[in-house]
């Protein structure tokens, strides 16, 4: 989100920005954002009638502070990079999909499903590799729905996927409810095929927490998207059209075909996003598992500067936000997360133009 | 039917009115939900409903305000604001469910209108506004001055600007009107379930902006479209146990006619053209 500016009347310069104040850019914003939130965040404590300094120490103490909070951290962190991933790869080519919700629980659905076909002896790679595939298939049909809609017809992403959340997930309760559930629950059966090791099989310190190989998963997925967007053909491609279509499209870009590869990967990333919860943790698929990932796969993103790298941390710095409610619950109710999320998401999209717009013209005085 | 209606042809009225302005209307469940928390805050504290309802105009307007000023003053993308003002909203319920009412779910019980079980809800003055408010909406848009404002800041603001039009001014308007109609939606589900419940408004939002959609932009149409939503609950609330078709079919019924318009298959629905855009 870096175009040479070309607004205010400036001459257009078609040098890249150097990479100080791209980095001012992209991230003075969430500094920023981390300060409102910290402000809200005194004001709400103050509403109970207790002391910040204490809340924020006990909130590190029980995230950052044991193995088993930093496991469960990870673990959330771990869902949420594959949201965030998926949103930014879709707004690098200029796409909002707000179907991260939906593509996640079909993913996970998907991964679930094949777990539960499979024979229990088959071997574990075979297994994972299957259960991840159909995870990813399943995200990906989700998000060409909406891909082909928008190619072929012109409708908005937006409005359809966000149509598609609500129709897909009443598909999949349809599903479960009525047909694959154990009784008296709203989950699958266990699944016996392709379960992802534990960090805690590995390290006992971790016992107890969920987080598991679906971070590493996470990881090689984020390096991977990263070397495509600014290594490879394709990703340029889909760079030039999310900053520029008209232009890229008389470049000779494809920019339909683009859009439809765009979104359709971002349901992919997102759907694969299942495996974390369902071979990784419970090994069932449970009607309503996604519980809002999907939409803070929209905050990640931002945070995250659409950067896969970014992404990460802000994986990492939502999953601590939700596992730090639970640390102070018992002073402050952990809802107080649930605020915070909001105010962090509208400080930084109100604060990147704001930035952009304040060290702009900070330079060109400069300059003059 | 009509019950189930009221909500959305307040929130989708509302959703007319700013997405007529320019400023995309995905936050309707977020300023609903605000409100109906509102209303009942007001009530309880005061033992009155029309409290309650200022209160939980109030609460729409509030959530409206952060809206606006982070899109129109700062210039923030209005669907990521949109997004994020949902979440706020049902953080911000709950967390004050929490403080106020010590509870994880719901509020205790509070007065509402009416409540003769003979008139069947036509004894509750918010109804009777909630019928008149896409008549009054479409009068406004089609025949004030504002109204010409508003279509003309959303189809193209800088023609607006260079007749004389304060086009941010008009769409700071446009949204706290909607948020007050939006609230006012919830407003009437709360008092209608004389309680606040945890993210009561449960997609109510999203389909009053899918009627809005459905609708073309037009009050009247998507008034229709409402009452439309509101017959197909209805008639899954009527099937229930018959097993006929399952309630999830039903339930995709608003969404699915919105993906199908916006395809254009029957009719394209086209957006005002400005909408979604900052005005510099």
């Amino acid at each position: 989100m870096t175009a040479p500016s070309v607004a205010n009347g400036t001459t257009p310069t078609f040098a890249p920005t150097p990479w100080r104040e791209r980095a001012e850019e992209a991230l003075i914003p969430p500094l920023v954002a981390l300060l409102v939130a910290l402000i809200c965040g005194d004001l709400l404590i103050l509403s109970y009638g207790q002391s910040p300094a204490a809340v924020y120490r006990m909130l590190l103490e029980g995230t950052w502070g044991n193995a088993y909070g930093f496991g469960q951290v990870l673990y959330k962190a771990t869902t949420l990079a594959f949201t965030g991933l998926a949103v930014s790869f879709g707004l690098r080519a200029g796409l909002f999909n707000i179907g991260g919700e939906s593509q996640l629980a079909a993913g996970g659905f998907a991964a679930a499903l094949t777990g539960l076909v499979l024979p229990v002896a088959t071997p574990l790679v075979v297994a994972l590799l299957l259960c991840m595939v159909a995870a990813g298939c399943a995200g990906g049909i989700v998000g060409a729905v909406p891909a082909y809609l928008k190619t072929r017809f012109g409708a908005h992403e937006v409005i359809v996927t966000i149509m598609l959340n609500f129709i897909v997930l009443a598909l999949l309760n349809w599903f479960i409810a009525g047909h694959l559930h154990v009784p008296e629950t709203l989950h699958t059966p266990e699944i016996h095929a392709g379960i992802l090791p534990r960090l805690a099989d590995m390290n006992p310190r971790f016992h107890g927490s969920a987080a598991n190989l679906a971070l590493v998963v996470a990881i090689i997925v984020a390096a991977a998207v990263w070397f495509y967007l600014f290594r490879a053909r394709g990703g340029y491609e889909l760079r030039a059209v999310g900053l520029q279509p008209e232009a890229a499209e008389y470049g000779g870009i494809n920019v339909g075909r683009v859009w439809m590869k765009a979104l359709t990967f971002s349901g992919v990333i997102a759907g694969m996003g299942g495996v974390n919860y369902v071979l990784g943790y419970k090994h069932y698929y449970e009607d309503g598992f996604a519980s809002g990932a999907g939409f803070l796969g929209i905050a990640v993103a931002l945070v995250g500067r659409n950067h896969p790298f970014g992404v990460l941390l802000a994986a990492f710095f939502f999953a601590t936000l939700s596992q730090g409610g639970l640390a102070i619950h018992a002073f402050v109710p952990k809802q107080m997360m649930d605020v915070l999320q909001g105010v962090v998401i509208i400080a930084v999209a109100t604060s990147v133009p704001e930035v952009r717009r304040v060290l702009r013209s900070a330079r060109r005085r400069s300059d003059a | 039917m009509i019950r189930i209606a009221i909500p959305y042809l307040f929130a989708a009225s509302g959703g007319v009115l700013a997405e007529r302005s320019g400023i995309v209307s995905l936050t309707l469940e977020g300023f609903m939900l605000g409100g109906a928390f509102a209303a009942v805050v007001g009530t309880y504290y005061s033992g009155s409903p029309w409290i309650g309802v200022l209160s939980g105009m109030i609460g729409g307007v509030m959530f409206a305000l952060i809206h606006a000023i982070t899109t129109i003053r700062y210039r923030a993308d209005q669907v990521v604001v949109g997004v994020a003002i949902n979440l706020l909203a049902i953080g911000v319920t709950r967390f004050f469910l929490k403080l106020f009412f010590a509870s994880s779910s719901n509020s205790p019980r509070v007065t509402g209108f009416g409540g003769n079980i003979k008139a069947g809800g036509f004894d509750n003055p918010l109804l009777w506004l909630g019928l008149m408010v896409a008549p009054a909406v479409a009068f406004v848009i089609y025949r004030t001055p504002f109204g010409l404002r508003v279509r003309a800041a959303g189809e193209h603001p800088q023609a607006a600007e260079s007749v004389g039009v304060n086009v941010k001014r008009v769409r700071y308007l446009a949204v706290a009107i909607s948020g007050i109609l939006a609230g006012l939606g919830g407003v009437y589900l709360a008092l209608d379930q004389h309680q606040f419940t945890d993210q009561m408004t449960a997609g109510r939002g999203f389909i009053a902006i899918s009627a809005v959609i459905f609708g073309r932009w037009n009050p009247i149409r998507a008034a229709l479209a409402c009452l439309l939503f509101a017959a197909a609950e209805t008639l899954q609330i009527q099937l229930q146990g018959s097993h006929a078709i399952p309630s999830q079919f039903i339930e995709m019924i608003p969404y699915l006619l919105v993906i199908i318009a916006l395809a254009g298959v029957v009719g394209r629905a086209v957006p005002p053209a400005a909408l979604g855009k900052a005005e510099e």
